[in-house]
């Protein structure tokens, strides 16, 4: 296993907004996280990402303890993720943005940029532009914030991937997005699993998560109310009943 | 003893309406208003004009002192914030603009007034004392306390009780829903700054007729321990404010009694190594709301 | 030639403010680069002139020594402040400064050997132009280079957005401290150097208003870039000077002129000069400058 939660609990206040949950990633697959908005599922990715502590329980991420670590060491040993609604940073370039990215794998260059001619890693730089590329980015110094919204969400995931993790997970990456840009993001999620890659998946989008997932978790009131392969949990009751009322449920 | 602690609820009072205003803009729009001591000032020189021009009652005077510094407050609302509100600055701008706003003003008033003391004309100040069990007060400060407390009583009848208040409560917690529920916004806004800038206005006034001596840059040292206040208290609590007031006016007549008289200076330091303490180990102060950032 | 030798004469003291203020701007730009928005340099600018007079008068040390160690000191007390406060922001963070800032200059006032309310007199003037406008090149220069190596990027991405940069291994309190201790050394260096230009001192010139005043002249000139601050701090230092024909009315055209720079050059004074660069470039579609 690669990411394992064991009965992690959060509270806020009185409210419990992650309640006892187990989860068991296994390398190499694509795991879903689905479930009513509320449910939890973006508080147990900051509590995962190191963004919140928990309360009780254990995250073990490579069969190492990473329960207590903060944020930029949970990106050092390969744990990289994107925001729901994207955070990126809007005043920088696309390109710069990926650069800041890649922080965990680059050298300090300080001491060599104190040199009039001292250059900046063109390796790091090539790469990067190179994920933009693959991320379908065409231009690289164009200020973040002034992105196209589909745009910004795919510099997100640039920018997530440029530190060369193990584990991606994504919050919501499908979100407002069209059929086309959906199926792109399909298709990269499959070559990234492809090359060894991870991935957390949480979305709303049901079309995604069936067509790309092997596993989904169900949350609800902060609690898992499912698991399973991701037709077992179309057919499920349990999870109707969890999403009555909401159009998403195919 | 009765004395002192009689002195440290005047001084407190003086602190609480000063810094409720203060701490009612901050609460509705997430700025450091570092023109309120303007208006604090502003105030006084008002009660004086009415005084000497027109031979006013001070009481009058204190009225006129919060009905223009009111309306000033909003004019200072007009020029120095509304245009960065509109283009969506951050709040930095906003305290720099009133700080040149500040400048302006000082410097007008210094012209006019000159920068030394100031006083009210000759008998238009009560001098009575009153005698209470065995101490014996002087009447105007305890004009100023019952005053302040009556300003304060009348500041959270509205908040809470009325629909500008609940107005200016929606704006504090969450503009944009604010104003798709309807809300007046320049209204409200305009209302927040009318009422902090008075209740300033007339702590200046209050604060002047006691002591008898005005100057242009008297609201400056009062600006600093706004800020304790305000962070003892609770950053944008306004029973926060009036709580952290108090128990800076008592602080500090303490350390006045019980610090060697060299060592007077250490006081000023307590005040700001308490902010210190307050922020580092309870941000929030003692009734404010929690800071998160989450992702 | 002549010429410019009578005007650095007649102007030698404002020439030498000019490049200690612009040296104490860049000591705030570089906490406000990294999203930290202090008021305590004026603090630190204290400690650096305290500790170099002192150490010039009392112990005969020589001047670069003694802004040496006046920088080590006030690094050395940015550190717990910085670890004291780094979790807090913007309003509160200036706020937790500003009473910092009071503190130092009630320490300075009650301290014995510092010469109280009074400070300290006679200090050897041995401050010359050219040591403050060689600290003020290579401070630029280092700031600048900096800003486009990682460590740039990192403050970058903190001001911008820390919970994001966190999740790219930025260690956040690691980088907000070096930002806060790399301002207070160069303040500290700017005080030393000002302490022996002024021949006097005392705790009233580094208070709240010289805070603030620092912080404008950072804002003011604009923030992205090493030359707004510079700029900021030679144009608002001049301004009292090119003003002075107003007499009376000089502060009440500061005070405007700094409510219109604010107001209407959202990014302050050195827009003017790179808007026409700045738009051409983006024309282009490049923002990735410098």
């Amino acid at each position: 296993m690669l990411l394992e939660c064991e009965r992690i609990s959060r509270r806020f206040g009185g409210v419990h907004a992650v309640a006892d949950v187990d989860l068991a990633v296994a390398p190499g697959q694509v795991f879903g996280l689905i479930g009513p908005n509320g449910a939890g599922k973006t508080t147990l990715v900051n509590l995962i990402s190191g963004h919140l502590r928990v309360d009780s329980g254990a995250i073990r991420f490579a069969g190492a303890d990473v329960t207590r670590l903060a944020p930029h060491e949970l990106s050092v040993r390969g744990v990289a993720r994107t925001f729901q609604g994207v955070r990126l940073f809007k005043g920088l370039s696309a390109l710069e943005n990926v650069l800041v990215g890649r922080h965990a794998r680059m050298r300090s260059d300080v001491l060599r940029r104190l040199w009039p001619r001292g250059a900046p890693d063109r390796l790091d730089r090539e790469r990067a532009g190179l994920l933009l590329e693959r991320v379908g980015l065409t231009r690289p110094y164009a200020l973040a914030g002034g992105l196209a919204y589909g745009d910004q969400r795919r510099l997100e995931i640039a920018r997530a991937l440029a530190s060369e993790p193990r584990l991606l997970i994504l919050d919501e990456p499908a979100a407002g997005m069209n059929l086309a840009e959906s199926t792109r993001l399909r298709d990269l999620m499959r070559a990234l699993v492809a090359e060894g890659l991870t991935i957390v998946l949480i979305e709303h989008d049901v079309r995604l998560v069936m067509d790309t997932c092997e596993r989904v978790a169900v949350l609800n009131f902060g609690r898992k109310i499912a698991e399973g392969p991701p037709a077992e949990i179309q057919a499920s009751r349990a999870v109707r009943e969890a999403y009555l009322g909401t159009e998403d449920v195919a | 003893m009765a004395e002192q602690l009689y002195n440290a609820i005047f001084v407190g009072s003086i602190y609480a309406l000063f810094a409720v205003g203060f701490a009612l803009v901050f609460s509705v729009l997430d700025i450091l208003n570092l023109a309120h001591p303007v208006v604090f000032m502003l105030g006084a020189f008002v009660a004086l004009f009415f005084m000497s021009t027109f031979g006013a009652p001070a009481a009058l005077a204190a009225v006129m002192a919060f009905a223009v510094t009111g309306v000033f407050g909003i004019f200072l609302d007009r020029v120095a914030f509304a245009p960065l509100r509109r283009r969506g600055a951050p709040p930095l701008s906003a305290m720099i603009s009133s700080l040149g706003f500040a400048i302006v003003v000082i410097r007008l008033m210094e012209l006019r007034y000159g920068p030394d003391l100031t006083s009210y004309p000759t008998g238009s100040l009560p001098q009575t004392e009153v005698q209470i069990g065995d101490a014996r007060l002087d009447l105007l400060r305890l004009l100023v306390i019952g005053l302040a407390i009556l300003l304060m009583a009348g500041l959270t009848y509205l908040v809470r009780a009325t629909q500008l208040g609940r107005d200016i409560r929606a704006l504090a917690e969450n503009p944009r829903a604010a104003r798709l529920l309807g809300v007046d916004v320049d209204r409200a806004i305009a209302a927040t700054f009318f009422i902090s800038s008075g209740l300033g206005g007339v702590a200046g006034a209050l604060l002047g007729f006691a002591y008898n001596a005005i100057y242009p840059q008297m609201g400056t040292p009062y600006e600093l321990k706004a800020f304790t206040v305000m962070v003892v208290g609770g950053m944008g609590s306004l029973p926060g404010a009036v709580l952290g007031a108090y128990i800076l006016g008592i602080g500090e007549i303490a350390a006045l009694v019980f610090l060697p008289a060299d060592l007077a200076e250490l006081r000023d330091a307590l005040a700001f190594g308490l902010l210190f303490l307050v922020l580092v180990i309870r941000p929030r102060g003692l009734l404010g709301h929690p800071i998160a950032d989450r992702a | 030639m002549d010429a410019l030798g009578d005007f650095l004469r007649v102007y030698q003291t404002t020439i030498g403010v000019i490049g200690i203020n612009a040296l104490l701007a860049l000591s705030v730009w570089i906490t406000l680069y990294a999203g930290q928005l202090t008021l305590g340099n004026a603090a630190f600018m204290a400690v650096g002139a305290y500790a170099s007079a002192l150490l010039g008068m009392r112990l005969g040390v020589p001047l670069p020594l003694g802004l040496a160690l006046g920088a080590l000191l006030s690094a050395a007390l940015a550190l717990p402040l910085g670890l004291a406060v780094f979790r807090l922001r913007g309003v509160y963070l200036a706020i937790a400064t500003i009473g910092f800032g009071e503190v130092v200059r009630v320490v300075l006032l009650t301290l014995p050997f510092t010469g109280k309310a009074l400070g300290l007199n006679g200090i050897p003037p041995i401050t010359e132009l050219w040591h403050i406008y060689l600290s003020l090149v290579v401070v630029a220069y280092v700031l600048w280079r900096v800003q486009g190596s990682t460590v740039g990027r990192a403050w970058a991405a903190i001001r911008e957005d820390e919970v994001a940069a966190a999740s790219q291994g930025i260690a956040i309190r690691r980088y907000k401290l070096a930002a806060f201790i790399a301002g207070a050394a160069i303040a500290a260096w700017a005080g030393g150097l000002s302490a022996h230009l002024n021949f006097s001192i005392e705790p009233g010139d580094f208070g709240f208003t010289r805070a603030v005043q620092i912080l404008v002249f950072a804002v003011v000139g604009s923030t992205p870039s090493v030359a707004g601050p510079i700029f900021g701090a030679t144009l608002l230092t001049a301004l009292p000077e090119i003003l002075r024909p107003l007499k009376e009315y000089r502060d009440i055209f500061a005070g405007l002129i700094l409510m219109g720079v604010i107001i209407y050059l959202p990014r302050g004074l050195v827009t003017l000069i790179e808007l026409r660069k700045t738009r051409r470039l983006q024309e282009i579609g490049a923002a990735d400058v410098a």
